[in-house]
């Protein structure tokens, strides 16, 4: 019998007919809802197969007016005690706000997070800065090989694709400004825009978006499903740090990295510039150096090199301090690795601004 | 049961004689690199009856389970569900055959942003989508409840249960279709032994209700002893026997003698025998 699921309705008899179950359901349940009069009985022996989906609707017409089911096999009278059994109510969502209340707390929450990230992250710093001390205090402590392995993630393996970044950046840098200096005949200046442009700013400045994209996220991802799979908690009991075993590894690699990496990007960056100022402008080589020797100051160097491990202590710092606020699900280690490149990457570009201020100020200009 | 609208093209003779075989697995091999896992595993699953899967770990039982329910391609193997062969079956057809089933993972596996009573109406939304949105919320409210759940656990989400509470919404989720065929990995593994008496107790009164079929990975003896009708033993990368447990206990395998004749599998025969008694 494989009829859809119907019923007859007589002389005050409720009989359903045909297989009642999910997939053949169809609109009885509507029509059902729409049954104006009451039924005296329900007459179940026409039915074929009958599911919980079935026995549910069957149970919804008895419960409504407390009638007697006739017909009902042994199985079928089980499934229905079952089903009624299990007639309970339930929510299938939380409660909803209205939607102003809603709007007001999801704001009133957001600057509460927005603080306490903030506080969170100082606090971590400090947290940080104490584990390190306890380091130097205890150098026997230092957990060399763990070190090792973050020089190798952070740096080793960042290499191809930061000088491919860098390159590519160092020929647009070229090829823009010499189209717009040509206008003056000056093609000769895009020199000391790529030499000066990639030690100051973009060489570390891209180093640092690539190594939050690349390392930071990695931080946070790692550490966070750490602490979703309680390896942090066990490693608390059995008396390992997770500050000196896990964080303070990866910031020292990143602080002690990002310098040679921002150095390694401008350098390919200048590189990519003087090869297209070689094809393009037909200047050699030799004369790309010696004029480069000329124009940059050594202070750009300098510049870039005092940014560097700080960008590399913020990108770091945000990653794990973002990594360690992992609790609940899985999903949580998702927001919290997109926070961390957010976070660090913003906060990269505004000690930058800061750092182009007090360059400026102090005449390393 | 009577029979459902027909699905496949074979011949009804052919039908009928494997009726009565809802998993036939023959000469299943699976391997992950070097390691091979199985080695030609055949195992048939009768319509009705809830056979346990039992092994040492790393015998490949989940891997056994994750390739009859397709997640696992086999290297070599027939394996059918319901008399429809499920390897190599483009995704369609799979998905018919898939939605007669319902499988319960070991963690639960809840979508975790969804709570418990949107967990349970996914599989029916994605199969049914014209349903009445008061009977869905119906469905889903005596699905939980006939898992044991209380009715606050409905509007939870999964991050708010405990591991007890997340097998039975996972087990509401896997009812959600109403399957004839259930498989569960592990389904008391972690819970405290009065949960897991009584999600054992739990499966026999839906079996009986509801006709199931049960494919059960365990290693609890408790849930042997009480629920399952025949046990299949996977050792050295095959079946190495399938049978009531008197029959195993008969087989003088010394692994089976170790399982069931060791301390915990006395307890656990003990156990059986006070409740018959």
């Amino acid at each position: 019998m494989t009829a859809p699921a119907d019923y007859r309705f007589e002389d005050g008899i409720l009989s359903f007919t045909g297989d009642m179950t999910l997939a053949r359901i169809g609109d009885l349940p509507q029509r059902l809802t729409a049954l104006t009069e009451k039924p005296d009985r329900v007459d179940l022996k026409d039915v074929g197969r009958i599911d919980t989906v079935g026995a549910w609707l069957i149970h919804r017409v008895v419960r409504e007016s407390d009638i007697p089911v006739d017909g009902a096999s042994e199985d079928v009278g089980h499934l229905l005690e079952q089903v009624a059994a299990a007639d309970k109510p339930l929510k299938i969502r939380p409660d909803a706000r209205p939607a102003f209340l809603r709007v007001l707390n999801e704001m009133g929450t957001a600057t509460i997070t927005a603080g306490k990230t903030l506080y969170g992250l100082l606090d971590f710093f400090g947290a940080t800065l104490i584990g390190f001390g306890g380091l130097l205090r205890h150098p026997s402590r230092f957990r060399g090989n763990a070190v090792a392995r973050q020089f190798e993630v952070v740096g080793v393996q960042a290499l191809a694709i930061i000088g491919l970044m860098s390159f590519l950046i160092g020929i647009v840098i070229a090829q823009q400004g010499a189209v717009q200096l040509r206008q003056f005949g000056a093609e000769v200046f895009a020199i000391n825009l790529i030499g000066r442009i990639t030690l100051r700013e973009l060489g570390v400045l891209m180093t640092a978006i690539m190594v939050a994209g690349r390392s930071g996220s990695a931080f946070a991802a790692q550490l966070g499903s750490m602490k979703l799979a309680e390896e942090v908690d066990a490693m608390r009991i059995i008396g390992v740090s997770p500050m000196e075993a896990l964080v303070l590894p990866r910031v020292m690699s990143t602080v002690l990295l990002m310098p040679l990496l921002g150095f390694y990007a401008a350098m390919i960056a200048m590189i990519g510039g003087g090869i297209f100022c070689w094809i393009d402008l037909d200047i050699p080589p030799i004369t790309f150096i010696a004029r480069t020797r000329e124009v940059v100051p050594i202070t750009d160097v300098w510049v870039g090199l005092i940014k560097a491990p700080v960008f590399g202590l913020i990108i770091a710092i945000s990653g794990c301090f973002q990594g360690m606020q992992v609790k609940g699900n899985a999903e949580e280690v998702g927001l919290r690795t997109t926070a961390s490149v957010v976070q660090a990457i913003f906060l990269v570009i505004v000690l930058d601004a800061v750092f182009a201020v007090f360059f400026s100020s102090i005449g390393w200009i | 049961m009577t029979d459902q609208p027909p699905i496949s093209d074979a011949a009804p003779d052919d039908r009928d004689k494997r009726d009565d075989v809802i998993i036939h697995v023959a000469g299943l091999k699976n391997s992950f690199g070097e390691q091979v896992v199985h080695d030609g595993i055949d195992l048939d699953v009768s319509r009705g009856e809830i056979l346990g899967v039992v092994g040492g770990s790393g015998t490949g039982k989940s891997v056994l389970m994750r390739s009859i329910i397709g997640l696992q391609v086999p290297d070599e193997g027939i394996v059918e569900v319901f008399g429809e062969p499920m390897i190599g079956r483009d995704e369609h057809d799979a998905q018919r055959v898939r939605k007669r089933w319902g499988v319960l993972f070991q963690g639960g596996a809840l979508f975790s942003t969804l709570t418990v009573a949107e967990n349970v109406q996914v599989p029916i939304r994605e199969y049914f989508p014209d349903l009445e949105p008061t009977l869905l919320d119906e469905i889903a409210a005596y699905k939980v409840a006939m898992t044991g759940l209380a009715a606050e656990t409905g509007p939870k989400y999964p991050s708010e249960l405990s591991g007890g509470m997340r097998k039975r919404a996972g087990l509401a989720r896997a009812l959600a279709l109403d399957p004839q065929l259930l498989f569960l990995d592990e389904p008391t593994a972690g819970l405290d032994p009065i949960s897991a008496a009584a999600f054992d107790e739990l499966i026999a009164s839906l079996r009986r209700t509801l006709g199931l079929t049960v494919f059960l990975i365990t290693h609890d003896l408790d849930t042997l002893y009480a629920i399952c009708d025949r046990v299949a033993v996977l050792a050295d990368k095959h079946v190495i026997a399938v049978g009531t447990i008197p029959e195993l206990l008969a087989l003088d395998h010394p692994w089976i003698e170790e399982y069931f004749k060791g301390p915990r599998g006395r307890a656990a025969a003990d156990a059986a025998t006070r409740n018959e008694a």
